[in-house]
């Protein structure tokens, strides 16, 4: 059963010298539960548009996106805030932890917009899990960029998606903490019964996924200009 | 728990700006409750102290300056009221009592009057309440060198009963200016909270006939207190006396007197009130500015919390409240700011008349000025919860690949 299906999906956008080019311009894709599957793209490539538009930060110029049977394409703006909130997670390359909070606050808020709303005991577990037990007061400032990372996954899967989505989410770590940081994204998301669509540039990366796609291949205006842009 | 929480983080990480724009709100709050409050209980206060009396009769000048030097024991004296005049009044059958008063002399700069001992125990000095000697004390014997000392000079001189004095010449302290005349205090006044703790109390013919005063005044008064038996005469009294006769000035109702003088000094209450608007003003754009000043840094969070599905009307919703608390925190600090103001004005204003403010005195502006602040504080986040509903979201959170 799939739980993300993608049909014709386009987007652009108005460039500032004038004309509006098509970044994304999807005929089909598909993601089945609990499926892991890298995207191999050059920066630049449309990618993380790709993903915005699958997590609804941005509509779609036209085309379905289909989350848990739910079109996310076709729902208003505050229920594709709901849809993100109860169903996806996002992994960013910047991480995007809020600094202000401590690490369990930040964790905590990937729920607090969710149907159950804040389980500190679940938020404090999962940091548990990826190793920051002993870091739940600190500010993500005072973590390594390693366990910042880990903060960020850990918020990712706070609210039991469906879906993880992760953008370029080793591009600020060194090769070592890459690959575990890879490892662990993919053995917490498989262990939640999530699926994961995560996007890399980074062959080491992308070695460790059985299964890669190229963005190129699935992305038609990529394909129709030779390649990445 | 998550609105208060992301609100209070916020407040904490720009936690400079927060105290600084609270500030702001603080000072515009009490110095509103402080115009406001000062005038409302200044003319209450004002007005019970001439509740005690319906006129007094003075010699021929001001009734505003009768009233000032008679019952608040400002200003210097018109003139003076004959005994017989006085004798006139007092006879007169619509009026209840008549009490003389003649003033002179200080001490150290503090009135001494001459009354009679019916002062102290036929007239209320406010309504329901009898003047009160401090225990071990009395009133003085008229026929005596006797002095009866209101609370706030014996305060302020460390006077007690015992103790002797020797009466200088005139309203303001002149050392040189000595009477050799010596008066022993036989009593403290109790508090009144009136013009009367200002001053020293002695037997009316103790002025009269203090030596170096003019013998040939010996027998007058500087002004006669009335009360009334009934307002018509008063209206009676003020034909004959201010409209039928040159000699004497009957002021009367007290009351509308002092109304008249806080109607002369009106457009200084509007110009403290228009200050105190204007700060609140600012103050309400000193939030504005602040919030929005700090919106570009935001941006990435807002975007942050827009990603994990917070609505953009949750994110509006959060600068608003967040604006609302620095109006809060300036709301409650700016009734510290009042307490201290108006203790101050209130100290001025006991020591200059005697009249006494009450800064725990009730009165709806307490409630909604800090209210008012606490709009204004929201008001001013209006802008920027506006500018952060418009945040586009994926700009915001991380350069594209």
């Amino acid at each position: 059963m799939s739980i993300l299906s993608i049909v014709s999906l386009r987007k652009s956008f108005v460039s500032p010298e004038g004309p509006r080019h098509i970044i994304v311009d999807i005929p089909e894709f598909s993601l089945s539960a609990g499926q892991q599957v890298a995207l191999r793209g050059e920066s630049g490539s449309g990618k993380t548009t790709f993903l915005n538009l699958i997590a609804g930060i941005l509509a779609p110029d036209s085309g379905g996106i289909l989350i848990d049977g739910r079109n996310m394409a076709a729902l208003s703006e505050p229920a594709r805030d709901r849809l993100r909130a109860t169903s996806l997670g996002y992994i960013f390359q910047t991480f995007n932890l809020l600094q202000g909070f401590t690490v369990l606050e930040n964790v905590e808020l990937g729920m607090a917009f969710g149907p159950s709303g804040i389980d500190r005991a679940r938020a404090s577990s999962l940091l548990a899990h990826v190793g920051l037990s002993t870091k739940l007061h600190h500010r993500p400032r005072q973590l390594s960029t390693g366990q910042q990372q880990r903060v960020a996954v850990a918020r990712a899967l706070a609210n039991k998606p469906r879906l993880v989505l992760a953008d370029e989410p080793t591009g600020n770590l060194d090769r070592k903490h890459a690959c575990e940081a890879i490892s662990l994204i993919s053995d917490t998301c498989r262990e939640a019964g999530a699926a994961l669509l995560l996007v890399s540039h980074d062959e080491e990366v992308l070695a460790q996924f059985e299964e890669t796609r190229d963005f190129a291949a699935i992305n038609r205006c990529l394909s129709a200009a030779g390649g990445a842009s | 728990m998550t609105l208060p929480l992301i609100v209070y983080r916020s407040l904490r990480q720009h936690a400079l700006s927060t105290l600084v724009t609270a500030a702001s709100i603080a000072l515009a709050c009490g110095l509103l409750l402080t115009v406001w409050m000062v005038k409302v209980q200044t003319q209450r206060a004002f007005v019970d102290t001439t509740t005690a009396f319906d006129a007094v009769l003075g010699a021929r000048g001001s009734k505003l300056q009768l009233v000032l030097n008679a019952i608040f024991h400002l200003e210097a004296s018109p003139g003076n009221v004959s005994n017989a005049d006085y004798q006139a009044i007092k006879r007169h059958p619509a009026v209840k009592t008549a009490i003389p008063i003649a003033v002179g002399d200080n001490y150290f700069g503090w009135r001494i009057i001459g009354t009679i001992p019916e002062l102290f125990t036929d007239v209320e000095y406010t309504r329901g309440r009898n003047y009160a000697v401090e225990p071990g004390g009395r009133l003085f014997d008229p026929e005596k060198h006797e002095a009866v000392v209101g609370s706030f000079v014996a305060q302020k001189l460390a006077l007690k009963v015992g103790d002797t004095f020797k009466p200088y010449h005139g309203l303001n302290f002149n050392p040189n200016e000595q009477h050799p005349d010596v008066y022993t205090i036989v009593g403290i006044l109790a508090p009144t909270n009136t013009p009367a703790d200002r001053v020293i109390w002695i037997p009316i013919e103790g002025v009269q006939t203090m030596t170096g005063h003019d013998p040939a005044a010996a027998t007058d008064v500087s002004a006669v207190l009335v009360q009334l038996r009934a307002p018509t005469a008063g209206m009676m009294l003020d034909i004959r006396y201010n409209r039928q006769g040159n000699r004497l000035t009957f002021a009367y109702p007290v009351g509308t007197v002092i109304a008249d003088l806080f109607n002369k000094i009106g457009w200084l209450d509007q110009v403290l009130a228009l200050v105190a608007y204007l700060v609140a003003l600012v103050a309400g754009a000193s939030v504005l500015a602040s919030i929005y000043a700090s919106m570009d840094a935001r941006r990435r969070d807002i975007a942050i919390l827009r990603s994990l599905g917070a609505r953009r009307r949750m994110v509006f919703g959060t600068i608003i409240a967040e604006a609302a608390v620095i109006g809060l925190l300036g709301a409650v600090a700016g009734v510290a700011v009042y307490a201290g103001l108006f203790g101050g004005v209130a100290g001025v204003i006991r020591a200059q008349t005697g009249v006494v403010l009450d800064v725990t005195h009730w009165h709806p502006v307490l409630v909604l000025c800090p209210l008012g602040m606490i709009a204004l504080g929201a008001l001013g986040g209006v802008v920027p919860a506006w500018k952060a509903y418009r945040t586009p979201v994926a700009e915001n959170l991380t350069p594209s690949s």
